[in-house]
C-alpha cells in the first residue's frame, strides 16, 4: 500500500528528514507522534506530494507516486491539512460536494450526490448543510473538511493535526468519525496527533519520530510505556489503565 | 436567483448602451454614429477583460482586494512608452504606427511575465506571493526609471507620454481594436476551460493539489491569460489601476457565489456597465474636461479604502 523509502529533506542546512523508511499497514489508523519540529508534518506533506523531497520516493500500491496523473492519484488518497482562513462564499453542502471533484469535475451525477449525503450522514454535519462555513466555529469547520475527504472516497487518508484548536467534544467526534471509517470501510488513515492519549485510544499503530527519523514504528499497545515515551517526548509518564484502556498522564512534571 | 440578478445586469448593460449610442446625437448621424459604435466595442473589449481577469487573478492569490496591476504590467507598459520617446523625440509617431506600438507594447508586457515565471518556476518556488512580490518589486523599479527618464525628456515631448499614462478611450483605432478582440477571444476561450478548476483553485494550493488539480501547471497557464488581457487592455487605453479591484468587489457583494462560470459573466458585465456610465459622464457631463480612469480610480480608490477598513474589524 502506501510505503516509502530513503526520504530525506532539508531547508537550506537544516535538515528536515534523514533517509526515513517505513511502510504503513493497510486499513489501520497510524498515528505519528513526536515533538514539535521532529518532521512529521513534513513527512506527511511528502507522503501527499504537497512538498516533495529532496531524495527518496513514495509509492502507493507499489507504483511512485509520481508517475500517476494528478486526478487519478486523487481518487486513491487524500490529505487534510489544518483548516486555513479561505474568503469564499461557499455551503457546507458546497464544500463537501468538491470531494467529487477528481470523478465529476464540477458535474455531480446521481452518484456522485449519494456520496455527498453519505458523507454528511458520516460526519453528522446533516443540520449544518446549508450553512455557510464562514459562520460555522471552528470544529464545525474542521468536520466540513473531514466530510469533503469522506466525499473523496479514497482508500487512503492523511490528516495534518485535525485536532488543533478544537474542543474536547469536537476532537471526540472528529477520531469517532475516522475509527468509523477503518472499522466499516476499511480505509488507511494516517495521522499526525499532538496530544498521546488520543494517539493511544484511536491509533492501530503509531510511528514515533525523533532527531529526523523514524524512532519507533508499533503497534499502539506495544509503544506506550514509560521509558519510550520519555525517551520521545522528553518528559516522565505515568501509565494508567483504566477500563482496558492506557492513559498516559504527563501532569506529575512540575 | 443567480440567472435572474445576471438578467438584470444583462438588461442594463444593454440600457447603458442605447444610452451611450443614441444620447444628444444631433444632425450628422453617418458620422457620429460609427464613431460612438468603436467606442462601445472599445469599452466591451476593455472593461470585459479587466473584469474577467481581475477575477482570475483575486481566485489564485485568495485576495480579494488585489488586481493584476500588482505584477507590474502598467509600469512596463509606461516605460516602454518613455524609452520610445526618449530614444525618437517627437518622431515617435513617424518611427512607429499605433498597430506596431500597440503589438510592441503587449510583447513587453507579455516577455515581462513569462519572465517572471521562469525565475519563480524554474527555481520550485511554489508560493505565489513569492510571485506577486517580484512583479511588485519590478514594478516599482520600472516605474523609477520611467520617471528619471520623463524628467530628461523635453517637457513637451512629455506630453506626448502623458497621453498614454490616463487611460482614454476618445480615440480608437480600428485595426488596432479587431487585432485586440481576436487576441481576447481565444484568452476567453481558453480561460472557458479553466472555468471549472477556478471553483477549486479559490480553496488554496492544498485543498486543490488534494482535489487533483495540477496547481503549478494551472497557475501558469491561468496567470498567462491575465497578462494577455491586461497587455491588450493596458496597451488599448492605458491604464486603469482601480477598476479591477471596484468591479470584483461589487460582483461578490452582488452575487454570493463561489461558482466561476457566473462570477466571471457578471463581473464582465459589471465592468462594462461602470466604464460606460463613467464615460457618459465623461462625455456629457464633463464635456471631457477630464479623463474616465481618473473618475474610476477616484471611486475604486476610494473604494479600496473602504474595503479594507472593513476587512480590519
Amino acid at each position: 500500500m502506501l510505503a516509502f523509502e530513503n526520504i530525506s529533506k532539508k531547508y537550506g542546512d537544516r535538515v528536515i528528514l534523514d533517509k526515513i523508511t517505513a511502510e504503513l499497514q493497510p486499513g489501520r489508523i497510524t498515528a505519528l507522534v513526536g515533538t514539535n519540529g521532529s518532521g512529521k508534518s513534513t513527512l506527511l506533506s511528502i507522503l501527499s506530494r504537497l512538498i516533495e523531497a529532496d531524495n527518496g520516493s513514495v509509492s502507493l500500491y507499489e507504483q511512485p507516486l509520481d508517475t500517476y496523473k494528478p486526478n487519478e492519484l486523487a481518487k486513491k488518497m487524500s490529505i487534510m491539512k489544518q483548516a486555513n482562513h479561505m474568503d469564499v462564499k461557499l455551503t457546507v453542502k458546497d464544500l463537501i460536494s468538491f470531494g467529487r471533484f477528481p470523478y465529476s469535475k464540477g458535474r455531480l451525477t446521481k452518484e456522485d450526490l449519494k456520496k455527498v449525503e453519505e458523507a454528511i450522514a458520516i460526519a453528522e454535519l446533516t443540520e449544518y448543510q446549508d450553512s455557510y462555513i464562514d459562520e460555522l466555529s471552528g470544529g464545525q469547520r474542521q468536520r466540513a473538511f473531514l466530510a469533503m475527504i469522506i466525499a473523496q472516497d479514497t482508500q487512503t487518508i492523511l490528516l495534518d493535526e485535525p485536532l488543533n484548536n478544537l474542543d474536547i467534544k469536537h476532537s471526540m467526534l472528529v477520531m469517532g468519525t475516522l475509527r468509523k471509517l477503518v472499522n466499516k470501510f476499511g480505509k488507511t488513515v494516517v495521522i499526525v496527533l499532538h496530544e498521546i492519549n488520543f494517539a493511544s485510544h484511536f491509533a492501530d499503530y503509531i510511528i514515533a519520530m525523533k532527531d529526523q527519523k523514524i524512532k519507533y514504528h508499533l503497534p499502539t499497545q506495544e509503544f506506550i510505556h514509560q521509558g519510550k515515551l520519555k525517551e520521545i517526548f522528553g518528559v516522565n509518564f505515568d501509565i494508567i489503565e483504566h477500563r482496558n484502556k492506557k492513559i498516559c498522564s504527563y501532569f506529575n512534571n512540575f | 436567483m443567480i440567472k435572474r440578478k445576471i438578467g438584470i445586469l444583462v438588461i442594463a448593460l444593454l440600457i447603458c448602451i442605447a444610452l451611450f449610442m443614441f444620447y444628444g446625437l444631433g444632425s450628422n448621424l453617418s458620422y457620429i454614429l460609427p464613431k460612438r459604435a468603436i467606442r462601445v466595442w472599445t469599452i466591451i473589449v476593455v472593461a470585459s477583460s479587466i473584469g474577467y481577469s481581475s477575477i482570475i487573478f483575486q481566485t489564485i492569490t485568495q485576495n480579494k482586494i488585489l488586481t493584476p496591476s500588482i505584477m507590474g504590467y502598467e509600469s512596463v507598459f509606461i516605460l516602454f512608452q518613455t524609452i520610445l520617446v526618449f530614444l525618437y523625440g517627437d518622431k515617435t509617431f513617424q518611427v512607429l504606427q499605433h498597430s506596431g506600438n500597440f503589438l510592441l507594447s503587449t510583447l513587453a508586457m507579455l516577455v515581462f511575465s513569462l519572465f517572471i515565471y521562469l525565475i519563480i518556476f524554474k527555481n520550485h518556488q511554489q508560493n505565489i506571493y513569492q510571485l506577486l512580490l517580484i512583479g511588485l518589486i519590478l514594478g516599482t523599479l520600472f516605474q523609477t526609471l520611467s520617471s528619471f527618464l520623463q524628467i530628461i525628456i523635453d517637457p513637451n515631448e512629455f506630453s506626448i507620454i502623458e497621453n498614454h499614462m490616463f487611460a482614454s478611450f476618445s480615440n480608437m483605432n480600428t485595426g488596432l481594436l479587431s487585432l485586440a478582440t481576436g487576441l481576447l477571444i481565444i484568452s476567453f476561450a481558453i480561460g472557458q476551460y479553466f472555468i471549472k478548476y477556478l471553483d477549486i483553485l479559490a480553496l488554496g494550493r492544498e485543498h486543490a493539489i488534494n482535489l487533483g488539480v495540477p496547481y503549478n501547471k494551472m497557475v501558469q497557464v491561468l496567470l498567462l491569460i491575465i497578462s494577455i488581457m491586461v497587455s491588450v487592455s493596458t496597451a488599448l487605453v492605458g491604464p486603469i489601476l482601480f477598476l479591477g479591484i471596484l468591479v470584483s468587489n461589487i460582483t461578490y457583494q452582488y452575487l454570493p457565489t463561489h461558482k466561476h462560470k457566473y462570477l466571471l459573466l457578471a463581473c464582465s458585465l459589471i465592468s462594462c456597465i461602470v466604464v460606460f456610465l463613467g464615460q457618459f459622464l465623461i462625455e456629457h457631463i464633463f464635456n471631457f474636461s477630464t479623463a474616465v480612469s481618473i473618475i474610476i480610480n477616484f471611486i475604486g480608490g476610494v473604494y479600496f479604502i473602504y474595503l479594507i477598513l472593513k476587512s480590519r474589524k
